[in-house]
């Protein structure tokens, strides 16, 4: 059990091989740090240019970074924080944060047939709210970006930082949604009582009833922003399939973050699943904030063991040595003993818990480091942990 | 206003992903259900948590006891929509014409606020209805929830006519009256979870007319040494003591001391995170403190447990 959590795998001969690696978990577990960390890796070690794209502004990332915060942008890490770290990188590390309004307005700019429709759509009230919520509009526009900077050609590679989705499988959907959508059927409906008044006698009692819930102004304002949503349906169609190939590609690979608590894990696997059944490439999975291995010696339990039994003699025994109370240095013993039980529980369950990833390619393993990242040089220790030589 | 919390009627749990929603949510109906009141707690995103809290096989839209006075369900907007057309539009043959129904939820996907007002106009139903004394909601994230709470205004401003406008007010009413409905936001002692605590409590404050009534962090680490104690171990690890200790307990000793220095480690990175979180929330809002369990698996057990801490922080 001990070995749980020594899984020696690393990310080094992944992210020498891909061009795109897309972090995926849930909320929480550290992927956009692991996702700076491997990047930071890849061109402090293999060179070229190497961009994070992340949708999570962790300003202390930034900072640990040396920016102030970055945006939609691209921005390249000075390399003087490599060297204040003591590396000298091989290459060069790029940050861009995903502004997902930005870049839907880019997207609209660019697919619009004509200034007066871009605008109009724009100006639309329920433009954002529909293209956020309707094709799952963040999930899709971060695979658009990363399209978008793929095909430019200006980075080796790009490690993605993937949006926390309710559902975690949203943005892997999401260009086949888009395109799905522009086909439907609902689209079609949503733009038939404005086009035309006359309705079929299927369909009547079902307008009969909306008019009654939402008032049929409003059926209206939905009818015309999709009449002009539709105007854009060749380009975004398009881009929707291109993006899904990249997605699908040889040298785009995913990894897979968690922690080793069971909801993380969960949803991990779930994904690890759901990769295989799209045929997507399933490059690793990390594992963030493991607890040390030592807490699952046995020796180690032992010694905490009879420190909580003889805490007194214990106390007694070493107190002259520190100029000590010896009742003092009892309660710390004893104090010290049961917060080694109570992690070590935890670090049983992790393990445990760990068994179920059985099948998974390459297991690459975090530790609990317990401190918080404030500079690049904390970014690379990290990344240290993911990339163990072979 | 502490003490006051479970004498609301409706309660949104929110936060960051991974915080512990689900059990805050779950402990609070426990709690709730053991002080005699009828508790219904409903799962938002069907993610399946809500029934892991208490160990039971998956939630239906229909409430089901789940615990001794805790009711679970999990929301279901086609089924919220059905409700809704037939109890409070009075639209029958709802249940016949399934199809429409169906295309009616397209159209409550692509209208601002209509999907949203489904579900929080099931859980204002519940509400008015009174039959349960707390509806505790296991919530949208911290992203989602202000889109949720102010689904009837953008309804009111949107919708000029039609009978669901009609009906935002009497929501409006439920939403907005402290004695009625408080949001709940769980958090770590983390900086990500802390960072999107104080963006939403100001989000809350400046864009619903929501109360904020509580902040529950979750998995606060215990302290380890009090004053003075910390110098009391690292004397520990000086030659003499070091070996006295080894000769007693064994040479495993030193990673016994390795785990209490992890433990602080973790511990003072937390607690500047709960300072942070302090000075971050204007005007304050009650902060009630939830212990690491060191038990990482989730069920009845915990959910018990995180009840019985909640319980102490509110003096219940």
């Amino acid at each position: 059990m001990a070995q749980a959590t020594t899984d020696a795998g690393s990310l080094a001969a992944l992210m020498a091989s891909k061009e795109i690696a897309i972090t995926c978990g849930s909320g929480g577990v550290g992927k956009t740090t692991t996702a700076a960390a491997a990047a930071a890796m890849a061109a402090a070690h293999l060179g070229g240019r190497v961009l994070v794209l992340t949708v999570d502004p962790a300003r202390r990332l930034a900072n640990a970074l040396g920016l102030e915060s970055f945006g939609n942008v691209e921005r390249r890490v000075d390399k003087a924080a490599f060297e204040a770290a003591g590396v000298v990188p091989r290459g060069e590390l790029w940050v861009a944060m995903l502004d997902t309004k930005q870049s839907w307005d880019d997207l609209v700019r660019r697919h619009a047939p004509d200034d007066a429709t871009r605008d109009a759509i724009l100006a639309n009230p329920l433009y954002e709210n529909i293209t956020t919520r309707f094709v799952q509009g963040h999930d899709y526009i971060a695979m658009e970006r990363l399209y978008d900077i793929h095909t430019a050609g200006k980075y080796d590679l790009v490690v993605v930082d993937t949006p926390p989705s309710r559902n975690a499988l949203d943005f892997l959907d999401a260009p086949a949604r888009m395109a799905e959508f522009f086909n439907s059927r609902l689209l079609r409906w949503l733009t038939v009582p404005y086009r035309s008044r006359m309705m079929t006698a299927a369909s009547r009692p079902f307008y009969q009833m909306a008019d009654r819930i939402l008032g049929s102004q409003f059926l209206q304002d939905i009818a015309e922003f999709f009449i002009l949503f539709q105007t854009m349906h060749d380009g975004f169609v398009q881009r929707a399939r291109a993006v899904q190939r990249v997605l699908a590609d040889k040298r785009t690979t995913f990894i897979v973050v968690s922690t080793l608590e069971s909801s993380p894990l969960r949803e991990a696997e779930f994904f690890i699943d759901a990769l295989h059944e799209r045929h997507l490439h399933l490059g690793a999975i990390v594992l963030n904030k493991v607890l040390p291995a030592y807490l699952l010696d046995p020796a180690a339990a032992s010694a905490a063991s009879v420190m909580e039994r003889e805490a007194g003699a214990i106390g007694a025994d070493l107190a002259p040595l520190l100029a000590a109370e010896p009742a003092d240095l009892t309660r710390l013993v004893a104090d010290v003993a049961a917060s080694f039980h109570n992690y070590a529980v935890a670090a049983t369950r992790e393990a445990e818990q760990r068994t179920e990833l059985a099948g998974a390619p390459e297991v690459v393993s975090v530790p609990q480091l317990g401190g918080e990242l404030t500079d690049l040089a904390g970014v690379l220790d990290l990344g240290q942990h993911l990339w163990r030589p072979r | 206003m502490v003490v006051d919390l479970l004498d609301r009627k409706l309660l949104f749990v929110t936060g960051k992903g991974g915080v512990g929603k689900t059990s805050i949510a779950s402990a609070l109906a426990v709690l709730a259900a053991s002080h005699g009141r009828r508790s219904l707690v409903c799962e938002v995103d069907a993610k399946g948590d809500l029934a892991s809290a208490f160990e039971t096989e998956p939630l239906r839209f229909k409430p089901r006891e789940v615990h001794d006075g805790v009711f679970a369900m999990a929301m279901d907007t086609e089924q919220s929509l059905r409700e809704y057309l037939k109890l409070q539009l009075r639209i029958p043959l709802v249940g016949r014409i399934g199809p429409l129904a169906r295309s009616l939820d397209f159209v409550a996907s692509a209208a601002p606020g209509v999907k949203e007002i489904l579900t929080v106009g099931k859980f204002c139903y519940e509400v008015r209805q009174a039959s349960y004394d707390l509806v505790v909601v296991d919530a949208e994230a911290s992203g989602h929830i202000v889109a949720q709470l102010t689904a009837p205004d953008t309804i009111a401003r949107l919708v000029q006519v039609g009978v669901v406008r009609e009906q935002t007010q009497w929501m409006l009413d439920i939403l907005n009256d402290p004695a009625h409905t408080g949001v709940v936001i769980v958090t770590n002692p983390e900086e990500m979870p802390v960072n999107e605590t104080i963006e939403l409590a100001a989000r809350l404050r400046e864009q619903t007319s929501v109360d904020l009534a509580a902040v529950v962090v979750n998995r606060v680490l215990p302290e380890l040494f009090g004053r003075g104690e910390e110098e009391l171990f690292e004397g520990l690890r000086r030659p003499e003591p070091a070996a006295a200790l080894a000769k007693r307990v064994g040479p495993a000793a030193p990673l016994v001391l390795d785990a209490a220095e992890l433990a602080v480690r973790l511990r003072r990175t937390g607690a500047a995170h709960l300072v942070e979180l302090r000075d971050g929330i204007v005007p304050a809002a009650p902060l009630l403190y939830v212990p690491e369990l060191f038990a990482r698996a989730k069920g009845l057990r915990a959910t018990r447990q995180i009840a019985g801490a909640l319980g102490e922080e509110l003096g219940f």
